[in-house]
């Protein structure tokens, strides 16, 4: 057991230096406000599909609403900061909140359902959720929620990026979390087994919404704006495709498809005509050369490069 | 001897179709226990109903004298019942370990922060987990495995993992669904060595679902036969093997 608590410190130390690099190479100016957008954009992105590898991927029920949740903790976040004059940390918490709050009444009745039922049900409640905000005028309804300070940095992303990482991490590692593995692998055996399978599944379904919703958060504070039209189902669709095209059940997968994806549209920016093309192109070939993912549900360990140590996640790798 | 589990005049009704009708069954402590039938006889639809898979539309079960009816599988498994499936349901993507870890999750005490802050319980009992696992796949055989993916073992190992995974709920009765189906004779043998064995080593009560006559009369020591959801004999397997009724059951009548 100490072996694991001596992986965690070191993969912690592996996330200073990343940070201390990283922070320094934002500070000269070698990594341009461009690029530093993109970065900020990748760790939203990496938060946002690990949360969902949770749902998705760990506990197998196939959710495809994230961009609601995400929208539930723009706004509630955006409400505390502009509305309230409150401060962002306060902001942070009450979004992912709400977020949770709102996953764990909407996963209660929903995953009831399984399989395509649940996607339908989640799809539809994205949008019941975006339509809602279109038309509420305190946050600006159509027009979005304008006038949100600045408060997310490169800081703050990797920060909240590496927290979520750690608890989705630990999270699987520990009874609750092989309780939801056991749920993806075989429902009925699961139940049989003892595990209280509505619970766990609203269990997971609720973390992974209050993380979307921290997500969120970030999103509308780096933004300045937080607006309908960035959480359509296309914006979860997005998410889901950093998930499946990294490996469903593979933190690393996540991580990666989110990092990948981020980085070839920040990368094709300058071909506008050309981006779509590519995007697609890629996720084709995967799908016909790699059904199961980048990372099937297999973790980026050292023990792939044969040098020992165990396997329980790695995921120093925050950006 | 003392009784575990009361079967009382349980019926169950698909729609038109009485899957078993007015079956009663007493299981002492202890006791091995066969329930054999033809194909279709509601043999599954009774251990089904002993699970908590599906509530009784009339009679009632009672366990150490709480009643069964209306719990969750969940519930059932954590008043001390545990089964193992006819078609093999392991969590075939997931180590062997894994899926002997996962049936101890019920007794897993530490709290959810405690396992995400990874502090106060979290590495003992963790290790105790792990510990315990290891120890029934030893028993098992299974120990040498216990890393590779559940779904890459051989059937044979396969069902004994399903068998240890079971055991890792810490029950009181075993019910096994058609343990033997698929095995030859020699591993029919050593399973029939195993049931025995772990009932006397872990003192508890097992039911079991066969075809295998062989082992059904090997091992059992009381015997219930279902036909078209009847039970239509019980006794002791002397007593089964010379019953007309069930050798008119699985034989057809003699033309006369």
């Amino acid at each position: 057991m100490n072996n694991i608590r001596k992986q965690d410190i070191m993969s912690l130390l592996g996330c200073f230096v990343l940070f201390a690099v990283m922070q320094l190479l934002i500070m000269f100016d070698i990594i341009g406000p461009f690029w530093e957008l993109n970065i900020v954009l990748i760790g939203i992105n990496i938060i946002l599909s690990v949360s969902l590898n949770l749902i998705n991927g760990y506990t197998g029920q196939f959710s495809i609403g994230h961009a609601g949740f995400l929208a539930v903790g723009a706004y509630t976040g955006a409400i505390v900061t502009v509305k309230l004059g409150l401060p962002f940390e306060l902001a942070l918490i009450v979004g992912t909140l709400c977020a949770g709050l709102l996953g764990f009444l909407i996963g209660l009745p929903t995953l009831r359902l399984n399989g395509d039922y649940l996607a339908i049900a989640t799809l539809g409640l994205g949008e019941i959720i975006r339509i809602c905000i279109l038309n509420i005028e305190y946050v600006g309804g159509a027009s979005g929620l304008m006038g949100i300070p600045r408060e997310t940095n490169f800081a703050w992303v990797f920060w909240v990026g590496i927290f979520v990482i750690f608890f989705i991490k630990n999270f699987i590692n520990s009874a609750p979390g092989r309780s939801c593995l056991a749920i993806r692998e075989n429902e009925i055996a699961a139940e049989t087994m003892g595990i209280d399978t509505t619970k766990y599944k609203v269990m997971a379904f609720t973390i992974g919404a209050a993380f979307a919703g921290t997500a969120g958060v970030l999103f509308s504070h780096y933004f300045y704006i937080a607006h309908p039209a960035s959480f359509t189902f296309m914006r979860s669709f997005d998410i889901l495709t950093m998930v499946v095209l990294g490996g469903l059940g593979s933190m690393s997968g996540a991580i990666t498809g989110a990092v990948l994806l981020t980085g070839i549209s920040a990368f094709l920016a300058e071909y506008p005509e050309w981006r779509m093309v590519i995007y697609s192109i890629t996720l084709i070939v995967l799908m016909l050369y790699r059904p199961q993912g980048l990372f099937g549900n297999k973790e980026l360990s050292l023990k792939m490069f044969k040098l020992g140590g165990d396997n329980s996640g790695r995921t120093a790798e925050g950006k | 001897m003392e009784e575990l589990l009361k079967v009382n005049n349980v019926s169950m009704v698909f729609g038109g179709l009485r899957a078993v009708s007015n079956f009663s069954m007493e299981i002492n402590k202890g006791e091995l226990i066969g329930l054999i039938g033809p194909n279709g006889a509601g043999k599954t639809t009774a251990f089904n109903m002993l699970t908590g898979v599906y509530e009784p539309t009339e009679g009632t079960i009672t366990f150490e004298g709480n009643l069964v009816n209306g719990k969750k599988p969940y519930q059932v498994t954590a008043m001390g019942m545990a089964r193992t499936f006819q078609n093999i349901r392991l969590f075939s993507e997931l180590s062997v370990i894994d899926n002997v870890k996962i049936a101890y999750n019920m007794h897993v005490k530490y709290s959810l922060p405690e396992a995400i802050w990874r502090f106060g319980r979290y590495f003992g009992e963790e290790e105790e987990i792990t510990n315990k696992a290891m120890s029934l796949l030893k028993i098992f055989k299974l120990d040498g495995k216990a890393d590779e993916q559940a779904k890459n073992l051989p059937y044979g190992e396969q069902r004994r993992l399903e068998i240890a995974r079971a055991m890792a709920t810490q029950p009181k009765l075993l019910l096994l669904d058609e343990p033997a189906a698929g095995m030859n004779p020699q591993e029919t043998h050593e399973l029939m060595e195993m049931i025995r064995w772990i009932r006397d080593e872990f003192k508890l009560s097992i039911l079991l679902i066969e075809h295998d006559m062989s082992l059904v009369m090997n091992v059992c020591e009381r015997i219930y036969v279902l036909e078209y959801g009847f039970c239509i004999a019980n006794g002791i397997p002397e007593e089964i093997k010379n019953n007309k009724r069930v050798i008119e059951a699985y034989l057809g009548e003699e033309v006369s």
